[in-house]
């Protein structure tokens, strides 16, 4: 029974993992394509490890799968925020439909 | 000294687990392998040792991971939508969003919170200010109260008795 469940885990995941690729082709610009990324490939990344633990129970396989897990939630966000920032910092425009951009304008008041 | 201790004791743990199951051996290697960690890196890990002390953040933080975690769902099924959708409704920008927490790992875990949330990330932080500059996908308000009210508020509520 938990080998069927632990089973539903990994499909999902690597169902949202699929979708955070197809994201990163369609979105326009870097900033979008982090988006799609972190978020499914993230919690993709999360249901996989987390059926592997549900299949393995509390083995020495399982236990390092809920830490690989919380390491993963921890870190990826940091990793997001760093690309964004540099690519920012570097010059890498907005998407040209894209609404504002509040830190571009706040940037230029600190250099005045 | 203190936070050394309570660093010591977190590597500790995370040795045990990574060795999983513990026989002898290796528990007397992880010994020395946390102290050394702890003695190097303590004073970075923690400025305010003494809130670790306390149940009622714990409690609190027992609350925020299945709000996390909802949100976190919510915004997975959120992208998956925009991805498939053949018209692409996105409308991007970066709006600015106010924060009162002050402490780091409070900031650090609102920064996290918000990019593992539907549609928003965030690019960069000015603690001095208190304002995240937040990406976001289809951007509903320009305005940084209405910005704070539909982006931090709900994670803020919570972290602020987490972590400040």
């Amino acid at each position: 029974m938990s080998e069927i469940i632990g089973y539903i885990f990994i499909v999902i995941g690597l169902a949202f993992d699929i979708l955070g690729c197809i994201g990163l082709i369609r979105l326009p610009d870097v900033y979008n394509r982090l988006q799609a990324t972190t978020k499914c490939v993230t919690m993709g990344t999360c249901s996989i490890l987390f059926g592997v633990f549900v299949i393995k129970g509390f083995s020495s396989t399982g236990i390092k799968a809920i830490l690989c897990l919380v390491f993963l939630i921890l870190t990826a966000p940091v990793a997001a925020h760093a690309l964004a920032r540099g690519a920012h910092a570097s010059g890498v425009k907005l998407w040209s439909k894209s609404v504002c951009d509040m830190y571009e304008q706040d940037k230029g008041e600190g250099k005045r | 000294m203190k936070n050394k201790a309570v660093l010591f004791i977190i590597g500790f743990i995370i040795w045990i687990l990574l060795g999983w199951p513990p026989d002898v051996q290796h528990v007397i290697a992880g010994i020395p392998a946390a102290a050394v960690v702890a003695f190097l890196t303590g004073d970075m890990f923690a400025r305010r040792p003494f809130r670790f002390g306390n149940i009622i953040r714990y409690l609190w933080f027992c609350y925020y991971v299945p709000l996390f975690l909802w949100e976190c769902l919510k915004a997975n099924i959120d992208v998956a939508l925009r991805v498939l959708n053949p018209r692409l409704p996105i409308k991007p920008g970066i709006v600015k969003v106010k924060t009162t927490l002050k402490s780091d790992t409070g900031l650090t875990f609102l920064a996290n919170s918000i990019t593992l949330t539907p549609g928003t990330f965030c690019i960069d932080i000015k603690p001095e200010k208190g304002i995240l500059y937040i990406h976001w996908i289809d951007v509903r308000s320009k305005d940084i109260n209405t910005a704070t009210q539909l982006i931090a508020a709900k994670f803020e509520r919570v972290l602020k008795r987490i972590f400040d």
